[in-house]
């Protein structure tokens, strides 16, 4: 069958194979900077678990100080504190990762044009982590 | 299409809710998950805690707290799904269950914020 059109065209009854290899499932595996790209994925998980914690603790607050005081001791049924440990370690993992890497994603240049160096970037987010882990500790602990 | 135009939003959502996580959680987690009921620390008294939570300003800080780590929480994960497990043929139920969810967490907080 020749095309008018395009007498020279040729045509296969198959379309070529590429070349493609096939990725495991569980490529994230071979390599250590994967697995830890991985688990800083997964640390968005414990994230939401804890949004849904706080809700719950919102919802007690709610009722009265009998619902507290129930929240309280289900949290420390195993189950419960043992997801909270976990998630306690994922998400100082996301605060770590996400503050080392802000200097990288935001570039800020000082009024006279020079660019801020990514450290001082870096240490003004862990002195903004710590001033707000002072004031939560004050909050709710303090005085 | 719309999908399209909201992607911006979602990214500005996700790294919004990175920066409020990464900032508040980990102080919040070890105090409330950890520490209160291993009785390393005495818990907040309620009336001491309803007072933290009548300020104006605790509420905003929450209810944005946990509305833009949930979305954080729904944009990761959709793509960690998308590229880990590369699970793409699911991709309607997982942006459902993904932004469905952060949706009804956020209603869901600002309702019993809103309530206090």
């Amino acid at each position: 069958m020749i095309d008018p059109l395009r007498p020279h065209a040729v045509y296969h009854d198959y379309h070529p194979r590429w070349l493609r290899r096939r990725v495991s499932t569980y490529w994230w595996l071979e390599r250590w900077p994967y697995v830890k790209f991985i688990l800083r994925e997964i640390s968005s998980v414990f994230v939401a678990w804890f949004v849904l914690y706080l809700i719950l603790l919102l919802r007690a607050m709610n009722r009265n100080a009998v619902a507290y005081q129930e929240f309280l001791d289900w949290s420390t049924r195993p189950w419960v504190l043992l997801l909270n440990v976990i998630s306690a370690f994922f998400i100082v993992f996301h605060s770590i990762t996400w503050l080392n890497l802000a200097p990288k994603a935001m570039v800020v240049h000082a009024p006279g044009g020079r660019r801020v160096p990514p450290t001082v970037i870096a240490l003004s987010n862990y002195a903004a982590l710590v001033v707000a882990s002072v004031l939560v500790a004050w909050l709710l602990l303090g005085g | 299409m719309a999908k399209r135009e909201l992607e911006p939003l979602l990214w500005l959502l996700f790294s919004a809710g990175g920066v409020l996580s990464a900032l508040l959680m980990p102080s919040l987690i070890v105090l409330f998950g950890v520490a209160i009921p291993l009785q390393w620390v005495h818990h907040t008294p309620y009336t001491r805690l309803l007072a933290v939570l009548h300020n104006p300003l605790t509420r905003v800080a929450l209810f944005a707290l946990c509305m833009l780590s949930l979305f954080h929480w729904a944009h990761r994960f959709r793509y960690t799904l998308y590229d880990g497990l590369q699970i793409k043929h699911l991709n309607e139920l997982i942006n459902t269950f993904c932004y469905g969810g952060a949706i009804a967490g956020s209603l869901a907080a600002g309702y019993w914020l809103s309530r206090l």
